[in-house]
């Protein structure tokens, strides 16, 4: 059962058994990591409170810069690679992300339309039955 | 401050004669089972290998029993219904009033869908998936075991509502703002909300076994692309409840904050938005449907070549389209609700959406009908529901293209035309291929067949029972009834329904034909005894094993070299080309230990969730304590797993030398 | 696990293939299954999500956003959980090195700043309340307190769940099912830091942009 080449297991570095990660270079894995979220965590709060940035764009470059951080947690924390023993993590995590997007996007389209043709505002109040 | 929360000797409604005949009947037969139980001195059997067993077997034959106790209960709902409504015509009132009849509805939907139709899967699944994958277990067998007696766990609260308080009044799917505190004051909407989240929790943790099961855990040899279809099946099935329940369980919550915290999630006041719950609700609800009919698509898969003597025509199609549906049914759900108010555009997306889906479904049925033409087809009894499947399936998701138009929708939306709709579909898709798997597998699970005159019998009554009770629906649907109805003033209706109410009857035939079938086949089970373990000349890995397998399955694991091993290997046998190996070598094998903390863990999620419904705020802390202690005890225990001899194996495997001999 | 092949189908040199090596291992079982269930915590979160940002605006003529959230308590909540994800790495790395002393110091650290960002976030909520922004008070408090409260309840769970760790490495050394478990708590642990980066995202930041 050795001779096979097994997947890695989430979160364990690709390659290389766990127990047989060096320490150093894995430290030297987590502290860059650790340094680029803090940097794209100061952009973040940067961008939020500057007027330096056109402002409709703000949304935008928040969401760039979650996704970005959210890709270092993943390759940094918890070693996500596109290598070929990590193709069942991957696509679970690929699988989980596209359905996020679909509840979440899926949601907000089907809610601002339906928002936006039945909720006539002011109207509503008097909806609550008349005991 | 009262000790009991809401909860008094006001709770048990004394004055229902129905309920109260009810409770006291079915509480007879409770006594005397467990009476005789005790008698017999069959406890300690029964706590040893059935209550704290983590055996996937073991574990899927419990979820079939409480799927068929449940399928009683709720037919009963439904025959209940089609009486009110043959009587209650014009001037009659019928014999159940409306309160009453709005607890039926919603006890018969959220019964027949979480409590019958998901055990029956989820149960056929657990007992076939290792079998044919090759292994002894699933990836976290006393994970299994906590699924199962929390799904247990959501039964006993749903049947303890009928006779301790109510159960709720607001249809299956408890749509605020009548599900609300406002319109719904008492337990029955917490009773429904509580029982199924909990019982969601055990399917979740199903679905995160299934998954990793299927992927990590196969035998030596068995690529993606040499799994049985029905293993297939249920990885589509398992990856849509680990996407959907998760929805389920939020949006509950929020339910239960709304009710129990005075949130405003779905309230008509302070900003909250009820279309919001009909959304998650059915981004959850239509990725059930799908993994409800998945493994039901993949019990005829199996069905058809079996009996065919053929190969699945086209494999890698079925495969696909398995997949596909699996993606889509995420992209279709706003067809639940084309009449809330979205625009035309957004209607017609998910209308296009709706009817792409039917596409793959398609391909299924003709792959199934390609298998058979040009087979020596046996008519057993699982081929009959296979075959009437096909034929009545069909009809049904015909309707389902038809209401996936918003235009035609909108003239049916909450009528009975769309009851007929989701039962033509549900019934012969879920339910049949329920019933045909269970025909398929009982000799592996019990050693002997079960007897063919009565089952088919049972089929021919649901067949010629199902559309007698919901053609009419579609016709009175098209002249206006709308669904739900207690009474109705339009007596044009009522020949309809009547001819429903007959099919009703002529179900509840099949249902005791079933009853009846089981009975005879214990009493002439040596006559029916499966003494080859393959007893229909099977194709996959389960039927290589004895009838019923052994704790660890297979002695070893068998090394599989192409689609359909077992098919294979007998023909290599036949043929001279292999001889039927035993190993001359056993080696001792390490099965999981039984444990009881599914069983506790359940005991103390009943308390837990009855003490929420009534307000008994002490009693629930208790209930969550000991579910603590049992996490604990069970993450402190010392040995995990049991080791069988190699003398037992081989012991075993000497006494039953024609089963496992291939 | 004892798998052994039939005698009769000896073919050693062509088991390359991880997808026909039979059963994983049991760390990779243990693990992929814990990753699964993130995942569908996940989507429960999405759920939660949706639901924030549909009645984000819903305040009811009561508290809103730009008015009660303090970005500097969202910088140093971000900060702590930050950290503290840092810290259940090196963690990881002490425990792949079968550290004692490494693995207790990585994980006091982790638990200390868990804590404190716990009591950052029930400070926030306790202030919110005792102004009147409950809850109770409109369908966006209501959502808020929610979708922050179910990450805060998360992460007392992984406190709990790091200190009964601690407790049984103590207890069995550094025993295959313990390794597996601390792995899982490892995985549960910077998932949550990655949900953080949604929230102090969509709900603090865009919160208060005007």
């Amino acid at each position: 059962m050795t001779d096979a080449r097994w997947d890695v297991a989430p979160g364990d570095r690709p390659a290389i058994p766990a127990s047989e990660q060096r320490a150093s270079s894995g430290f030297l894995v987590y502290t860059i990591g650790l340094l680029l979220a803090v940097i794209l965590t100061i952009t973040s709060f940067w961008v939020a409170n500057t007027s330096a940035i056109w402002a409709p764009g703000v949304p935008a470059g928040l969401a760039v810069l979650a996704i970005a951080q959210m890709g270092v947690h993943l390759v940094f924390f918890l070693h996500i690679t596109t290598g070929p023993d990590s193709t069942h993590n991957v696509l679970a995590l690929a699988f989980g992300v596209l359905i996020v997007f679909l509840v979440l996007a899926g949601s907000l389209v089907i809610m601002a339309n339906l928002n936006e043709n039945m909720m006539a505002h002011g109207e509503m109040i008097n909806l609550q039955m008349q005991r | 401050m009262n000790l009991l929360g809401k909860l008094s000797w006001a709770a048990i409604p004394l004055h229902e004669p129905i309920i109260m005949g009810t409770v006291a009947s079915v509480g007879a037969v409770i006594l005397a089972a467990l009476a005789w139980v005790t008698v017999k001195g069959y406890w300690p059997h029964l706590w040893r290998e059935w209550i704290t067993s983590v055996d996937h077997k073991r574990i899927g034959v419990m979820y079939l029993v409480f799927a068929l106790i449940m399928l009683v209960r709720g037919f009963a709902d439904g025959i209940m219904m089609r009486t009110q409504q043959a009587v209650a015509a014009g001037g009659a009132q019928g014999y159940l009033p409306p309160e009453h009849f709005d607890q039926i509805f919603s006890a018969h939907g959220t019964i027949m869908i979480f409590f019958v139709a998901m055990p029956l899967v989820i149960g056929l699944m657990n007992f076939a998936v290792p079998l044919q994958l090759g292994v002894r277990d699933v990836a976290f067998p006393t994970m299994n075991s906590v699924s199962l007696w929390l799904t247990a766990t959501g039964i006993l609260l749903i049947n303890v509502s009928l006779f301790v308080g109510e159960f709720a009044k607001t249809g299956w799917v408890a749509y605020p703002p009548l599900s609300e505190l406002q319109f719904s004051p008492g337990v029955g909407v917490d009773y429904y909300l509580w029982s199924l989240q909990i019982s969601g929790i055990g399917t979740l943790l199903s679905g995160v076994n299934f998954v990793t099961t299927i992927l990590k855990v196969r035998a030596p040899g068995m690529t993606y692309m040499r799994m049985p279809v029905f293993c297939w099946t249920a990885l589509a099935s398992n990856l849509l409840i680990v996407a959907a329940f998760p929805v389920l369980t939020a949006l509950f919550a929020m339910l239960l904050l709304d009710r129990y915290l005075g949130f405003h999630f779905f309230t008509l006041d302070a900003g909250g938005n009820a279309m919001m719950y009909v959304n998650l609700f059915w981004v959850w609800g239509h990725p059930e449907v799908y993994i409800l009919v998945l493994p039901a698509f993949g019990i005829y898969s199996e069905v058809s070549a079996t009996f065919s003597g053929k190969p699945l025509f086209g494999y890698r199609s079925m495969v696909g389209a398995t997949l596909v549906i699996c993606v889509l049914s995420y992209t279709v759900w706003l067809h639940h609700f084309f009449t809330m108010g979205a625009s035309a555009g957004l209607n017609a997306f998910f209308g296009i959406t709706s009817m792409i889906i039917g596409v793959p479904t398609g391909v299924k049925v003709f792959n199934w009908l390609f298998t058979m033409y040009g087979g020596r087809v046996r008519f057993t009894v699982p081929v009959l529901w296979t075959i009437g499947f096909m034929v009545t399936f069909v009809f049904g998701g015909l309707t389902g293209v038809l209401l996936a138009l918003p235009a035609v929708d909108w003239q049916v939306h909450n009528s009975v035309f769309l009851i007929a709709h989701f039962h033509h579909v549900i019934i012969p898709g879920v339910l049949f291929g329920a019933i045909a798997g269970y025909n398929y597998w009982f000799p592996k699970a019990f050693g002997f067949k079960l007897d063919e005159r009565w089952g088919a019998a049972s089929f021919w009554c649901w067949f010629i029972g199902f559309h007698l009770a919901f053609m009419p629906l579609y016709v009175t649907g098209l002249m206006g009834m709308t669904r739900r109805l207690q009474h109705y003033d339009v007596l044009a209706w009522q020949p309809w329904l009547l001819v429903a109410e007959a099919g009703a009857v002529i179900v509840m035939a099949g249902i005791i034909c079933q009853v009846v079938q089981l009975v005879v086949s214990i009493r002439h089970r040596e006559q029916l005894r499966d003494t080859t373990g393959d007893p229909w000349n099977g194709r996959t890995l389960e039927w290589a094993t004895a009838s019923p397998p052994p704790a660890w399955n297979f002695a070893v694991l068998p090394r599989v070299d192409e689609l359909d091993a077992f098919w294979a290997k007998k023909q290599r046998v036949l043929t001279k080309q292999a001889l039927p190996g035993r190993p001359h070598r056993y080696e001792p094998i390490e099965v999981p230990k039984n444990s009881p903390a599914g069983f506790v863990t359940a005991f103390f999620a009943v308390i837990t969730g009855f003490a929420l419904i009534w307000h008994i705020w002490w009693m629930a802390g208790i209930g969550l304590l000991g579910a603590a202690v049992t996490w604990l005890a069970f993450m402190f225990r010392v040995e995990g797993e049991v080791e069988i001899s190699a003398e037992q194996v081989g012991q075993f495997d000497r006494t039953h030398v024609v089963e496992v001999s291939l | 696990m004892n798998v052994a092949v039939e005698m009769d189908d000896v073919r050693q040199s062509e088991l390359v293939n991880v997808s026909e090596a039979g059963p994983a291992p049991k760390r990779i079982i243990a693990s992929f299954g814990f990753w699964i269930f993130l995942l569908s915590d996940i989507v429960m979160f999405s759920a939660l999500f949706a639901s924030y940002a549909v009645l984000a605006k819903a305040s009811a003529g009561g508290p809103t956003g730009t008015q009660l959230f303090n970005l500097r308590t969202a910088a140093m909540e971000t900060a702590f959980l930050l950290l503290s994800s840092y810290s259940c790495g090196l963690m990881s790395l002490a425990i792949n090195s079968r550290q004692h002393f490494g693995t207790f110091f990585g994980a006091v650290v982790t638990f200390l700043l868990g804590a404190a960002f716990l009591n950052l976030e029930l400070r926030e909520f306790h202030d919110m309340i005792a102004m009147g922004a409950a809850p109770q008070r409109s369908a966006f408090l209501s959502a808020f307190f929610t979708l922050v409260g179910c990450h805060g309840l998360h992460v007392t769970i992984g406190l709990v769940w790091l200190v009964l760790m601690m407790v049984q490495l103590s207890i069995r050394g550094f025993q295959g099912v313990v390794l597996r478990r601390l792995h899982c708590f490892s995985l549960f642990w910077h998932a949550l830091d990655i949900i953080w980066v949604l929230i102090f995202t969509i709900v603090y930041l865009m919160g208060v942009l005007p």
